[in-house]
């Protein structure tokens, strides 16, 4: 059984945010996932993230596709409406969903087995139209739940459990997402939560598509010597250089930083994204720019992380020209033209 | 037998032979439509190829002052505009026939024919002494050949005009080039030839209670009023043109293109799969949506179908089958995706189909469709062909009841979940199979986890053989319970009737028409027409009652007659199949010649003495 709910017991003293509820109700079952697992530090930052926000846990649809990182929506959130979908395949439910409903927050977590390889096409697809959800990667390299079989997202060179060498060349998820024109990017690290919850708390707030790539180490079979998503070699090749602070529109805007080092970016809903100690020429939303400084820190072996690239654009309702009113609210009576209007129309068939 | 001829009024067909792209589709409609306004029953089959330009395209036009519009492979008059096809074109004229062609060159020896009347019309020639362009030339030769038609057949030039006129009401360049083009086409039949011919039209009153209408535009219709909001689709033919009707009723009907905001989703996905996964989100999020495809798109859905399938979630799906299998000829028709559908995806399912029989049936099916997906929490299908999905079909106007309002099913809402407190998504609470369900962004209580991997009837994930077996028990039991909400078989009983006739989809006017001819030569047949799955017991009882059964199908395996063995447990070789499945819509002939056969060379003494019909 992996379906184990944790206690119902809440410390008094437990911090409430603005709908007075604490973090134990953005909390889900307990995980199942193998202990010291990347993953559940993401779910952990999720919670935070989601908390922090004070969205309404059932105002959130969480979905994902299958894997381990898929199986991850089952330990937040336990208020919130999950979607488990078919392999690589949760971008269309998260599609049509989105279309009926416009007024939910949606979360995808999926994984790089999930996204790179089954589900690339619908991944590239659901940028394109800019669809309006946080879609995260938990990117580990390696297929976890059927025993260690390199992802899409391995790098050449690195070593498999059992010593292979992979040699084909990776896809990686966030110079695709800047290739097809997402409009925001980024990259975590699952054992960075300080820098992933402003990244998470930015990319709900997006309007659009949100894509954060989060370096996961598998503890199973990805975490040895000669992987290059290990926890140590993530360690030493992560630099967070692009490090940005979420600021919600409501509170207070407050200059922490030394000018000339701080850029902000304000996003639709009035919050604002500050980018710090970014290289004095980096411009978050200049696409070919980011894309370039992204392969030049590469070729140094640094994996850069942090929110990397941010821009509005219509997302899927603004394109489609849909109403404010969510779709599936729509009352029947403004749906169907009636019996009148079907004998006009069929003079014409005639 | 009798050698006395026929009177040919209203009673005859015709076949166009064009090249694709050359703009012969709107004079052929043009034809048609003049003939439907002139009252008589009409129908038109576009047999057309794989391809935008340059291929051979055929329109067939049958008329019939009875209303038998199924297609008819007799031609009495080929009109051959395309010198690619002369020799086969010439090949198709009944003995005695007329063959209608280009003579602006010397006479082609490939429609030398002693037994037929040659009709030579210079229609290259009159259209390039009239008009200057070349496209306009090759484009307006389509309506000159138009033209002499009406004065052949006798058709009333004043319907043309007032077809004309409200096409091109506000192009009228364009207006007076076609008026122009008839005239010549016309003009040159009444001089040339003894007009009108044997095979002639006189208007009748027998069309003013009736449409022309397409299969796909009557769904799209349909769809519209039942209310759908998200439509995901990628295109593939024979299904493309229900979105674009969809598309252009929305516009009309949704607000689509308005400033105000649209009342429809509709998403031109990146391929089948995730046309049906955009589908079933909507679904699951409580908005009614639907895709329309044909057999390939319907393989490539496979895996969500069953994931809809085993978490309940509505979804509508049209397929207008073509031929297959794999690509086939994705221009011709077929219905060979019954069993695929039938049993849609891996492990153990089942779904609900709906087989209209013509377009008005896909007006209908498409609303009730909607309200069987909802009700029965899965996805519904609707099952339509090429022939019934893209030609167009005299049907009777189609009717609405403003009163109508649609069947949500078991959705629990706010206030229900606060009262329920613990809210358990697949406890079948009623005892009918069907578990109450609650919808995304409602309230926290109504929060559960929507999967495709093993779950019990709280909703929780199991691997527990006892808690699996339990809801998947339940799904049989809900599939099978359906079957009493669904449009009951059409049944026509005759006395003494000695055989039964089983039938599906777009067979159905050629098996009334059959019926009639059987009976005139002393066999008497009655008829079930499934509408349907999973069956009616009507069904059971049909086939029961009779020693000889015949199913009339257009697939090559008898795909029907092993799905009604399969689900009623009768001998499936006791079921014979009949009908062609080489892409050409159902001839009533095909009908009456497999079942004539059958019952010559078998021995079993089902046929009555030969008697005179009606009798």
């Amino acid at each position: 059984m992996t379906y184990i709910a944790k206690p119902p017991v809440r410390h008094p003293a437990l911090p409430r945010n603005a709908l007075g509820l604490t973090m134990r109700d953005y909390e889900g079952a307990m995980s199942t996932l193998c202990a010291g697992c990347g993953h559940d530090s993401i779910t952990a930052a999720i919670i935070q993230a989601i908390f922090e926000l004070s969205i309404p846990p059932h105002m959130v649809a969480k979905l994902s596709g299958i894997g381990c990182s898929s199986k991850t929506p089952t330990y937040f959130l336990s208020q919130a409406h999950g979607f488990n979908a078919v392999h690589g395949r949760m971008p269309p439910i998260a599609t049509g969903a989105n279309a009926a409903r416009r007024d939910v927050v949606y979360l995808g977590v999926s994984g790089d087995g999930d996204s790179l390889s089954i589900g690339l096409g619908h991944l590239c697809h659901a940028i394109r139209r800019n669809v309006d959800m946080l879609f995260v990667i938990e990117n580990n390299g390696v297929y976890g739940l059927t025993k260690g079989q390199f992802s899409a997202s391995a790098d050449v060179g690195t070593r498999s459990k059992r010593g292979e060498e992979n040699r084909q060349t990776p896809i990686d998820p966030v110079l695709l997402a800047l290739t097809l024109g997402a409009t925001f990017v980024a990259r975590g690290f699952s054992g960075d939560k300080a820098q992933l919850v402003p990244i998470l708390k930015a990319g709900l707030r997006h309007r659009g598509f949100a894509l954060v790539d989060v370096v996961s180490p598998c503890v199973a079979f990805n975490d040895h010597v000669g992987s290059t998503k290990s926890y140590q070699f993530t360690r030493q090749h992560a630099r967070p250089i692009l490090i940005a602070d979420y600021v919600p529109s409501a509170d207070e805007i407050t200059t922490a930083y030394a000018a000339g080092s701080v850029r902000p970016v304000t996003l639709h809903d009035g919050s604002t994204v500050r980018f710090r100690k970014v290289p004095e020429s980096y411009d978050p939303t200049d696409r070919s720019g980011v894309e370039s400084y992204l392969r030049e820190r590469a070729s140094y072996d640094e994996v850069a992380t942090g929110l990397l690239y941010v821009e509005e654009a219509p997302e899927m309702h603004e394109a489609l020209g849909t109403t404010v009113t969510p779709l599936a609210h729509l009352p029947y009576e403004q749906l169907c033209p009636g019996a009148d209007a079907l004998f006009e129309l069929q003079n014409g068939f005639r | 037998m009798s050698a006395e001829p026929r009177d040919r009024t209203n009673d005859f067909a015709f076949k166009i032979a064009t090249v694709n792209g050359t703009g012969s589709a709107s004079a052929n409609d043009l034809v048609r439509r003049a003939i439907f306004r002139m009252g008589i029953p009409v129908s038109g089959k576009n047999l057309f190829p794989s391809n935008i330009q340059g291929l051979p395209t055929w329109y067939e036009i049958r008329v019939n002052h009875a209303g038998h519009t199924a297609r008819s492979p007799e031609f009495d008059l080929v009109v051959a505009m395309n010198a690619a096809t002369y020799a086969r074109d010439a090949a198709e004229v009944r003995p005695g026939g007329w063959l209608l062609y280009d003579s602006t060159w010397p006479l082609p020896k490939e429609l030398e024919r002693e037994d037929l009347h040659l009709l030579g019309a210079p229609f290259s020639g009159l259209c390039n002494a009239n008009f200057a362009g070349s496209r306009e030339r090759i484009l307006m030769k389509n309506i000159t050949y138009a033209g002499a038609l009406a004065g052949l057949l006798g058709m009333e030039l004043d319907i043309i005009g007032e077809l004309l006129t409200e096409k091109f009401a506000r192009k009228k360049a364009l207006l007076e080039s076609n008026f122009l083009a008839l005239r010549l086409g016309y003009d040159h039949a009444i001089e040339a030839f003894d007009c009108p011919l044997p095979i002639r039209l006189a208007s009748l009153d027998a069309t003013a209670d009736s449409i022309l209408i397409d299969g796909n535009t009557a769904a799209a219709l349909g769809c519209i009023y039942a209310g759908a909001t998200v439509a995901a689709w990628y295109p593939i033919t024979p299904s493309t043109s229900m979105l674009d009707a969809f598309q252009s009723f929305s516009r009309r009907y949704r607000g689509l293109g308005d400033p105000e905001g649209a009342r429809v989703a509709i998403l031109q996905a990146e391929d089948e799969l995730a046309a049906i996964g955009m589908v079933v989100g909507a679904g699951w999020m409580g908005a009614r949506s639907f895709t329309a495809t044909s057999g390939p798109g319907i393989s490539l859905m496979n895996e969500f179908l069953g994931l809809a399938y085993y978490a309940e979630i509505p979804a509508v799906i049209f397929d207008v089958q073509r031929t297959g299998p794999s690509t086939g000829m994705p221009t011709r028709t077929q219905q060979g995706d019954l069993l695929l559908c039938a049993y849609a995806s891996h492990g153990d399912t089942k779904h609900i189909l709906l087989l209209p029989g013509d377009p008005a049936e896909c007006f209908h099916f498409a609303v009730a469709a909607f309200d069987l997906a909802e009700r029965f929490q899965t996805p519904v299908f609707v099952l339509t062909d090429l022939d019934v999905g893209m030609n167009d079909w005299v049907v009777p106007r189609l009717e609405w009841d403003d009163a109508y309002r649609p069947d949500r099913g078991k959705v629990l809402g706010a206030e229900q979940l606060d009262e329920l407190g613990r809210f358990h998504r697949y406890l079948d609470v009623d005892g009918d199979g069907i578990a109450a369900r609650t919808l995304p962004g409602v309230h926290p209580n109504g929060a559960f986890f929507t999967r495709g991997s093993g779950h019990n009837r709280h909703g929780a994930y199991t691997e527990d053989g006892a808690e699996y077996s339990d809801v998947m028990d339940r799904l049989a039991r809900k599939i099978d319970g359906s079957a009493a909400s669904l449009p009951v078989p059409e049944i026509r009983s005759v006395r003494g009737a000695t055989i039964g006739i089983v039938s599906v989809g777009g067979c159905h006017r050629a098996v009334l028409e059959a019926l009639e001819r059987l009976a005139e030569e002393g066999i008497r047949a009655d008829y079930l027409r499934v509408r349907a799955f999973p069956f009616s017991p009507e069904l059971g009882a049909f086939l029961q009652s009779h020693e000889r059964l015949f199913v009339v199908e257009q697939n090559r395996d008898g795909q029907l007659a092993s799905l009604i063995s399969l689900e009623t447990g009768y001998p499936r070789r006791a079921l014979e199949k009949v009908g062609g499945y080489g892409g050409l819509p159902l001839s009533a002939r095909e009908v009456v010649e497999g079942v004539m056969a059958a019952l010559a060379t078998s021995s079993a003494p089902a046929v009555s003495q030969p008697r005179r019909a009606n009798a």
